[in-house]
């Protein structure tokens, strides 16, 4: 429903956004994800339509959003900061959308009471938004963009102002709202569980450029480069020479890397950069008899985090390279300085484009 | 009633260093503003005398007393002392207004520049105080009377052949007193303005508010403490004003700082020029009071 072709924006010197080509699905959770200044919000805000581009299109439906101001935009947008109106009382601020489209007072009533009832805020109505919790402004915000029935709800860092307990009760009822309603919501947010959590589709933003889009899963599992790696759950990454059978060197480890597919699209003796999720490897004693895998390595244990559920380990290899190993702190981590084996199954390696 | 903010802990005793800080403000407040003040109202309240000074103070040898209420009297039913007043709250009322219709677009606009160039326009808002008021009010003169430079400029384009009254009129008052206050008015309007979250008008903007209704709606609602504060800064010293109605106002535009001066330097009635300058003081709290308790009740 929504089409950006080729967007560009530049503030002075910095260039937000370089040329960027993204589709969004009617219906859709989508989530943009990026680091600060990677131009998240700048695209929120085009389309909004608070700056316009230097370059490019912006297709609502098919009808180009760039000529129209954001009054007449069918878009509405969550702000990180709420923007509540502090003049206004709580039923005052989720009407305000419906008075503009000069909806009548019996109609306005009507939905007003059922967009409260629809973030549970039932005789909060009366209130100012001071009066009202940080949860519970967001909750407002939300029910005043989404009392207009907008095709196209963006949210700015949506839960990035709540305290961490209230977020992933938080985050169900965005997701459920968002079934409910059926409305498309474009998420720009810096927390990458938020946005796998949340998102039917993630797109990864680096310097103005989108390098990946595509479901949750797939983007964790398969990153396409050495960003999105990074910056999704924090994989290993491993640098490595192509040997001819499809295999890679990798002297910081000390073994033979293989993929599950054998690495040709690079010649042998090329230097390439795998990815290797933490959770994904196992850890053995020294010892106990490793299981049959494709992958194996020895090292040492240098640290252990206990984080709950799970331990992170960090394993250093004589050959210099030290990797985050996750394991269920139910099976017990090991000490600091045992010698250990790592293995990990082919599909566990993914070859990075840069 | 105002409650006090409760996390502010009072103190039972002021410690030294804040006696220390407070002491010459305090000094300088008892004996500038209490004194002369109290001094005033003795002199309101004594009978008019031919002598040097010409009033008996309130109070006889023995403090017995021998003052009067009828210089107040005098004010409140003679008629020119009573118009002159409401002429004056008048005046002030409109000059007030104009600074704020005038006032506010300037100071938005203002706000709204980057923030590189606020800084150069705030100085040019303050620009017309680098020269002396008199001076000031003088340019008006030599613009306005009728071999003025706008009646000759008027004249010689051959719009009007005799020349317009214009000094010497209530737009001629106007024109003055708005010049010399719309400062007042300006600065406080930018303060407020500037502090705005410019989210909120994105918010309304994209709710479907056009640029009119978002101004409506929020700016100028949200706006409104500097609104009050740019009314009264204008209000207050415009109530006194005479230098202005005096060189550019019509004659008959007797307004009470005229009335006032008249009295004390023509004739010399020192009792009745007090009780004037107490009434004017005590109508003045009164709105100064009014907004601190807008004020106190906002927060």
């Amino acid at each position: 429903m929504l089409r950006a072709e080729g967007v560009a924006k530049r503030f002075g010197a910095t260039m937000a956004l370089d040329g960027l080509d993204l589709e969004i699905a009617p219906g859709e959770f989508f989530a943009l994800l990026g680091g600060s200044g990677s131009g998240k919000t700048t695209l929120l805000r085009l389309i909004a339509g608070f700056e316009t581009p230097d370059a490019g299109r912006l297709l609502l439906e098919g009808r180009d959003l760039v000529p129209l101001p954001p009054h007449a935009r069918p878009v509405t947008m969550m702000f990180q900061s709420y923007a509540l109106f502090p003049h206004l009382t709580v039923s005052d601020n989720v009407a305000y959308g419906l008075r503009r489209a000069g909806v009548p007072r019996e109609e306005r009533r009507r939905r007003v009471a059922e967009a409260l009832a629809l973030v549970r805020l039932e005789g909060f109505g009366h209130r100012r938004p001071h009066q009202l919790s940080g949860g519970q402004r967001q909750r407002v915000a939300l029910a005043r963009s989404l009392v207009v029935r907008p095709r196209l709800l963006l949210l700015d860092e949506p839960l990035g102002a709540l305290d961490a307990s209230l977020r992933e009760a938080t985050g169900f009822e965005l997701r459920a709202l968002q079934r409910a309603t059926g409305a498309a919501f474009v998420m720009v947010t810096h927390d990458q569980a938020e946005a796998m959590a949340l998102a039917d589709r993630i797109g990864v933003l680096e310097r103005g450029r989108l390098v990946q889009v595509g479901p949750p899963m797939e983007v964790y599992e398969r990153p396409a480069t050495r960003f999105v790696a990074g910056f999704l759950g924090g994989a290993n990454l491993l640098s490595g020479v192509v040997r001819p059978d499809g295999g890679v060197d990798c002297a910081e480890v000390g073994c033979v890397l293989r993929a599950a597919v054998p690495v040709t699209a690079h010649p042998a003796g090329a230097a390439v950069t795998l990815a290797l999720r933490p959770e994904r490897i196992r850890m053995q004693a020294e010892g106990a008899q490793p299981p049959e895998e494709t992958n194996a390595a020895r090292g040492t244990v240098a640290e252990v985090a206990f984080r709950g559920e799970l331990s992170t380990a960090l394993v250093r290899f004589d050959g210099g390279a030290t990797l985050r190993v996750s394991c269920p702190s139910a099976e017990g981590a090991p000490e600091r300085g045992a010698q250990v084996t790592l293995t990990w199954p082919a599909e566990a390696l993914t070859v990075l484009a840069d | 009633m105002r409650d006090p903010a409760p996390s502010l802990p009072v103190p039972r005793r002021l410690a030294p260093r804040r006696l220390a800080i407070l002491l010459p403000a305090w000094a300088w407040l008892a004996l500038f503003v209490a004194a002369p003040a109290l001094v005033l109202l003795g002199i309101a309240l004594g009978h008019y005398d031919t002598g040097v000074p010409p009033f008996q103070p309130p109070f006889g040898p023995g403090g017995a007393w021998q003052g009067t209420f009828a210089n107040f009297a005098t004010i409140a039913t003679d008629p020119f002392y009573r118009d002159s007043f409401l002429r004056s709250l008048l005046v002030a009322f409109v000059t007030a207004s104009l600074c704020l219709l005038i006032g506010y677009p300037m100071a938005l606009a203002i706000a709204r520049a980057p923030e590189a160039r606020r800084t150069p326009l705030l100085l040019a808002v303050l620009l017309p105080f680098w020269t002396g008021f008199l001076i000031r009010v003088g340019a008006w003169i030599g613009l306005l009377r009728d071999e003025g430079w706008l009646n000759g400029v008027l004249r010689v384009l051959g719009v009007i052949e005799a020349p317009l009254p214009l000094l010497y009129s209530g737009l001629a008052m106007y024109v003055g007193m708005v010049h010399a206050y719309l400062p007042f008015a300006v600065l406080p309007l930018y303060a407020t303005l500037a502090r705005r979250d410019p989210a909120l008008e994105e918010a309304a903007a994209d709710l479907g508010a056009r640029p009119a209704v978002v101004f409506l709606t929020v700016t100028l609602p949200l706006s409104a403490p500097g609104v009050a504060a740019a009314f009264l800064l204008v209000f207050i010293p415009a109530a006194g004003e005479f230098v202005i109605p005096d060189l550019l106002g019509p004659p008959e535009a007797q307004l009470v700082g005229r009335v006032l001066w008249g009295e004390f330097f023509q004739n010399r009635d020192w009792p009745l020029a007090a009780a004037l300058a107490v009434v004017l003081l005590v109508v003045l709290i009164l709105p100064i009071r009014l907004f601190q308790r807008l004020e106190a009740e906002q927060r």
